[in-house]
């Protein structure tokens, strides 16, 4: 083999001066186009996400004044400190801590449910596939609007449902409020945790399966021993993408609670949002904007560390 | 430990037939191989007896039971299968004991059931690691081990070598015969390849198109091919087939070849006479046939392949019609082009009736 590179090699054609030239325009040509070809993105991403979090940043170094108009106050790190430790922070933290554990495990156990139904091979079970997955195109505020009517107290069939015509709607009781938006999200999760949960179980190979059966073991067995192992990184992903989502739910609430009663919904974006809109602190909401921030980037580390590292297990 | 027989058995996946009308008996502590090409039906009726697939028509039985209705893990059977389907988050250790887990075997012979299989095939090293820090040839022992844990009535193989390289293959092949003859147990093997038919099979059973074409032991079925299938499938190279005019010559019956008249052997001449047959397929294999000067058939050499030990020489004949011989290597090597005589012993001759295929022997006659 050497014998018949070796001559090859030396055969090559001593390198003309000009080559070497043009060979390092073209590297340079490379590089510029590979900045052009970024740039768009560039653009795009330092309009819409670097300047606005380097400035959310600093403006939650200033106080903002109560009336606008007023010259901003340098506050530096301090109101950092009164912010995350005031009660309406931790109350606000409480609450949507609360509702990520309402809302991501029972809408995991829910999909993959739904999942595991809709993976029997069985006449028409496409049907029930679209059923099931149809709430992921449905927009939050279409499905806060069909809870809202549901849980309405005169007219609701809920109320209706449950022998409480009248009295008030969940919704409106502190003690249920965040259980109810809880549930409305889940239900308008669940076709999202489906389809994660169909694509997992899907990846599950059948011969593993028919190995367990011939192996002796029932179908719950085969579901405890290889089918949930096996869809263990999909649980994670879902458990994290799911907990991102919940931690920054906002839509519904607005629609059926306004963060309300008694601020028992008033989950952290939603609280952001009232203190920008509502209370015209700048100040403050940036702090609360950064918290939600360290929460959301907390959650994408444990996600890349683990599932890149794979949860999953090769074959 | 326990016999399978299929009864008219036909399994259909729509309109697509797997397995038709098979009728098969695997007996009481038999290795019978199941060969055929990919597609061919054979994973399917596996796949039967261990209950993954229902049959469409027929009756399945384990030793006396029908088993059509019985759930795969009532039918005392293991399988092994080609990708091994191991639990890939199981140590080996619980993927050996995961069949005894599911029928709440009691942990203390557990234990002592797991111990064997692993000494069995040397996995003792290996009990704690998972399937994917495992060889391929390390796998496949985990699989049999897991199989033969829990002494099955029943083994079902599905090309279990075939994701293994060459030389572990020849190695794991000699291991399956040993522990078969060991555990003393009914072995269902399938595969495409030949070899493992020829050198594992007590007998091989060869399927093509979802249908049982032969059945008998290896060298039975190499020697005598019921059909064209199975005289071009096994053997390598391939018997080589021709099809031929039948010429009286007198009291002889001989076939017309492209530039030459070949004599049957009497007893086969007298059957295809009186089966009144006029065209046939004549089939000799390879090793029967010989270059010599005094051969009648008159051949041009094309391509000679060295093996190392012997010499495969391809020719055409004067129809264009593509010959294959083997030769030792003490023998003369012919020139590509040089054009040689080719001669058989008539008792090598293979006929078929050209119509339906099947096999014309002297001996159904008698």
């Amino acid at each position: 083999m050497t014998a018949v590179a070796t001559p090859a090699r030396t055969d090559a054609p001593a390198r003309k001066p000009g080559v070497r030239r043009r060979r390092l325009r073209r590297s340079t040509r490379d590089m510029l186009l590979g900045y052009a070809l970024v740039l768009p993105a560039l653009v795009i991403f330092g309009t819409f996400v670097f300047y606005p979090f380097v400035k959310n940043f600093w403006l939650g170094l200033y106080r903002t004044p109560p009336f606008p108009g007023l010259p901003r106050h340098w506050a530096g790190l301090s109101q950092y400190r009164e912010v995350l430790t005031s009660s309406f922070f931790t109350n606000s933290l409480k609450v949507t801590i609360i509702f990520v554990l309402l809302t991501v495990p029972l809408g995991i156990v829910l999909g993959l449910g739904l999942a595991v139904l809709a993976h029997q091979q069985l006449r028409g079970i496409g049907f029930f596939r679209t059923v099931f997955s149809s709430t992921v195109v449905t927009s939050v505020a279409v499905a806060s609007l069909i809870s809202l009517t549901l849980l309405n107290p005169q007219i609701g069939l809920f109320n209706y449902w449950f022998g409480r015509t009248g009295s008030l709607s969940p919704l409106d009781d502190p003690k249920w409020a965040l259980v109810a938006v809880a549930g409305v999200t889940v239900w308008q999760n669940l076709g999202l945790s489906f389809i994660i949960m169909s694509a997992g179980l899907q990846a599950v190979p059948d011969t593993l399966l028919e190995a367990a059966r011939v192996d002796g073991a029932g179908a719950w067995s085969r579901f405890r021993n290889v089918t949930l192992p096996m869809l263990s990184p999909t649980l994670f992903f879902a458990t994290i993408v799911g907990s991102i989502l919940a931690f920054h739910s906002f839509g519904q609430i607005d629609i059926l609670t306004q963060g309300g009663p008694q601020d028992r919904t008033n989950v952290l974006v939603y609280a952001i949002y009232r203190t920008v809109f509502i209370e015209n602190n700048d100040g403050k909401a940036a702090v609360l904007a950064i918290a939600l921030f360290v929460i959301t980037l907390v959650l994408t580390l444990v996600q890349l560390r683990y599932l890149e590292r794979r949860v999953s297990y090769e074959r | 430990m326990a016999s399978v027989t299929f009864e008219q058995v036909t399994k259909r996946f729509g309109e697509v037939v797997a397995v038709r009308d098979l009728t098969l008996e695997v007996r009481d502590r038999e290795f019978l191989v199941l060969l055929g090409p990919s597609g061919c039906g054979k994973s399917t009726a596996l796949r039967m007896i261990a209950g993954l697939d229902d049959p469409t028509v027929g009756t399945i039985r384990i030793g006396d039971d029908i088993v059509n209705d019985v759930d795969p893990r009532d039918r005392d059977v293991a399988m092994v299968f080609q990708t091994y389907a191991l639990y890939p988050h199981m140590t080996v250790r619980r993927n050996i004991e995961f069949p005894l887990k599911s029928r709440k075997v009691p942990a203390p012979e557990r234990t002592q059931l797991v111990a064997e299989a692993t000494e069995a095939l040397g996995l003792q090293e290996l009990l704690d690691r998972k399937p994917a820090q495992l060889s391929g040839g390390q796998r496949q022992r985990v699989a049999l081990a897991r199989a033969i844990v829990r002494r099955p009535q029943v083994f079902l193989m599905d090309e279990p070598l075939s994701n293994l390289d060459a030389k572990l293959r020849v190695q794991t092949r000699a291991e399956l015969i040993e522990m078969q003859e060991r555990l003393e147990t009914t072995v269902v093997y399938v595969t495409h390849d030949q070899i493992e038919a020829m050198t594992m099979g007590h007998r091989i059973a060869v399927i093509a198109d979802g249908a049982l074409q032969q059945l008998g032991p290896p060298q039975e079925v190499y020697e005598r091919p019921a059909n064209l299938f199975v005289a071009g499938f096994i053997g390598t190279p391939p018997m080589n087939t021709i099809e031929a005019r039948v010429v009286r010559e007198g009291d002889e019956i001989a076939v017309g070849l492209p530039g030459a008249r070949v004599p049957l052997p009497e007893a086969l001449g007298k059957v295809v006479a009186d089966r009144e047959l006029e065209r046939v397929v004549v089939g000799v294999r390879p090793e029967h046939l010989l270059i010599a000067a005094d051969g009648i058939v008159p051949a041009t050499v094309t391509v000679v392949e060295s093996l190392g030990h012997e010499r495969n020489v391809a020719c055409r004949l004067d129809d264009g019609t593509l010959i294959i011989t083997r030769q030792e290597m003490d023998e003369p090597r012919p020139a590509v082009g040089e054009t040689v005589r080719l001669t058989t012993q008539p008792e090598t001759l293979h006929v078929f009736d050209a119509r339906t295929g099947l096999r014309v022997d002297a001996v159904d006659a008698a």
